[in-house]
């Protein structure tokens, strides 16, 4: 089946990725350090050296040295062990975010500009409204409205990255409607519904993904500054969000461990997103459609 | 018709366009407290020890037994005179509440804002006029790791290297030394009542104080100011009137600053608008990491104590301010650029 007809040949766009990674070798590091960190929080409690839970009264407030990597916390519980199966936890939220917005954004989008009219012109009005609105003290309401809970922090997480999506599925699927292989798929008999879902949405995908990678760093980000102010995931949770906030009360006694781990693994983590987001945009090259 | 009163018209029909926007945060707000786990009437009424009685009378009171179109024409008539209930923490009014916070919100942002674009556009600058340099690819990056910091992580970060290892900056806590005296609120904006009292100890100790918070708060915002500055610089730096003065002989400031940085500065102008509501949903996590008095920081402990009424009022006061500030950056653009058709 020759469905995707408009993206360039494979050979091609390997060919473009090779050079812009080439040319940018902060992107080529990112797209090494994604899966490596996908792999640790998958494999996160088989290879946490130590309970991620467990306290030791004996041993807290430790250095980072010797067995404890990371140093220990206030109840002398492991910092690498946490630090490890919190990433297991934030990308999952992240994930599933991420994943919700991207499916329910691209069916509005898309829909929205395949069939246009007054609903298309509305929900164009209201996604770029929301898309410059203050969203995180939407997120702040949801999370206080649904109750503290890892779904509601899913949910609020997905609900901010939704207005980007429905705006870049409308925007590519209003530049595919008028392209050739679309009214060759019409005339060939296929439904409407064919023609936006095995043809003009997969061909929307490439331009799509730029905006799943960077959605999965803000999503993280979000997710962690929820927890940081106290809403969503409670102590004892490992997550980075809470354990900085853990940390900060720490910091000022001088055990700066407890909260810079945690904080780096989280920086690292959403720049990763976000510099392969720039890499992905830079060989898929929508920059000037952004 | 006059270009002047064309413009009257330009901001009146920009301002009406806003109140689709207001009537939805309205009814989001509206929603959001009926939402909200716990009834607002059991709140209302004496206490956890109140009668079923008691409890129902508070509703008839509240207007909770009306139905719902009804109750909400009565919220919009409520916050339309600037009713926004009263807070259970404080006891005070929230809309005094929130007038007393917001100076000290208003100025952290405000002066965040200033350092951010005190910051990005030269950086920007110098990225576009050596695009594609190491010193380009520098000032990206940094950018782009400044907006991959969640601003909780910068703030931290930023006590621990400038208050506990160097020692730079006071305790990250309040606006000011908590043995000094504050001088008396004429604005509400600190550093401005300081100086109107003469008091410059005073205004030193809130400047630095100020410094950390403001920092962290114009780093999240400096990527996509600089991002904006270097892309619209390399589009006016290639143009004709740019050749034309570099072979003119011009000096480097007169053709960078002068004529280009001057051309460049519109696409800037709406980028600004852009940011600024990232800066007012950072304004609830900075607030919180540096203890500051401000509107944020009020919602946060108000929403952590389930107690509501502040947090709607919040999120119509973030609404509002939305709104002023992308319609006053709409009317500055069309000010600024002539250009710019108003119709």
């Amino acid at each position: 089946m020759h469905r995707h007809f408009v993206s360039t040949n494979i050979s091609e766009r390997a060919n473009q990725a090779r050079r812009v990674l080439a040319r940018n070798p902060v992107s080529a590091v990112a797209l090494l350090f994604i899966p490596a960190l996908t792999a640790l929080a998958v494999l996160a409690p088989w290879i946490a050296p130590f309970d991620p839970d467990a306290t030791d009264l004996d041993h807290v407030l430790q250095g980072p040295a010797g067995l404890h990597w990371f140093g220990t916390d206030q109840v002398g519980r492991d910092v690498f062990s946490r630090v490890l199966v919190a990433a297991r936890l934030d990308l999952a939220i992240a994930v599933s975010a991420v994943l919700l917005s991207f499916v329910i954004g691209t069916v509005i989008g898309g829909a929205a500009a395949f069939y246009g009219g007054l609903p298309d012109r509305l929900i164009g009005r209201l996604t770029d409204v929301l898309m410059t609105f203050p969203l995180f003290v939407v997120a702040m309401a949801m999370v206080a409205a649904l109750g503290n809970s890892i779904q509601s922090i899913v949910l609020a997480s997905a609900v901010v990255n939704l207005p980007f999506f429905v705006r870049l599925a409308r925007s590519e699927i209003s530049v595919l409607r008028s392209q050739q292989f679309v009214e060759a798929a019409r005339a060939g008999g296929n439904s409407e519904w064919q023609i936006l879902f095995d043809f003009m949405i997969p061909n929307a995908l490439p331009t799509l993904t730029v905006q799943v990678s960077t959605g999965l760093g803000w999503a993280v980000l979000n997710a962690a500054s929820l927890s940081f102010i106290g809403l969503g995931i409670r102590p004892p949770t490992a997550e980075w969000g809470i354990m900085v906030a853990e940390g900060a009360a720490n910091i000022l006694s001088g055990f700066w461990w407890l909260a810079i781990f945690p904080a780096t693994a989280l920086t690292l983590t959403v720049l990763s997103f976000n510099l392969l987001g720039d890499g992905l945009r830079d060989v898929i090259d929508v920059r000037t459609r952004r | 018709m006059t270009r002047n009163s064309e413009i009257w018209r330009f901001i009146l029909r920009r301002l009406l366009g806003t109140l689709p926007l207001l009537f939805g945060v309205g009814v989001f707000t509206f929603v959001l407290v009926r939402v909200l786990p716990g009834d607002p009437a059991a709140y209302y009424a004496t206490g956890p020890m109140a009668t079923h009685e008691e409890i129902a009378q508070v509703r008839t009171t509240l207007g909770l037994d009306r139905p719902l179109p009804e109750q909400l024409a009565r919220y919009f008539k409520d916050i339309s005179v600037g009713d926004l209930g009263r807070s259970l923490v404080t006891g005070q009014r929230v809309s005094s509440d929130l007038r007393e916070r917001f100076p000290a919100s208003f100025e952290l942002t405000f002066v965040a804002m200033l350092l951010a674009l005190t910051l990005s556009i030269p950086l920007g600058i110098a990225a576009a006029v050596r695009a594609g340099s190491w010193i380009d690819h520098l000032i990206r990056f940094v950018g782009t790791l400044g907006v991959s910091m969640p601003a909780f992580v910068a703030g931290v970060v930023f006590i621990f290297i400038f208050y506990f290892t160097l020692g730079l900056t006071p305790e990250p806590i309040d606006r000011i030394d908590p043995f000094m005296i504050k001088p008396p609120a004429v604005t509400g904006l600190l550093l401005i009542d300081c100086l109107l009292a003469g008091d410059i100890p005073a205004f030193l100790s809130s400047l630095a104080r100020l410094f950390l918070p403001a920092l962290t708060m114009a780093i999240i915002v400096i990527a996509p100011l600089m991002r904006m500055t270097r892309a619209s610089m390399i589009a006016v730096l290639s143009s004709d009137f740019i050749r034309t003065a570099r072979a003119a002989g011009m000096g480097w400031w007169k053709v960078y600053v002068s004529y280009g940085l001057r051309n460049a500065l519109l696409p800037v102008l709406t980028t600004i608008g852009l940011v600024v509501s990232s800066q007012l949903g950072a304004n609830v996590v900075v607030e919180k990491v540096f203890a500051w008095p401000g509107v944020g920081s009020y919602a946060l402990n108000s929403l952590l104590a389930s107690d509501y009424a502040p947090v709607q009022g919040y999120v119509l006061l973030m609404a509002c301010v939305y709104v002023v500030i992308n319609t006053a950056v709409d009317i500055l653009y069309a000010l600024v650029d002539p250009r710019v058709r108003i119709n």
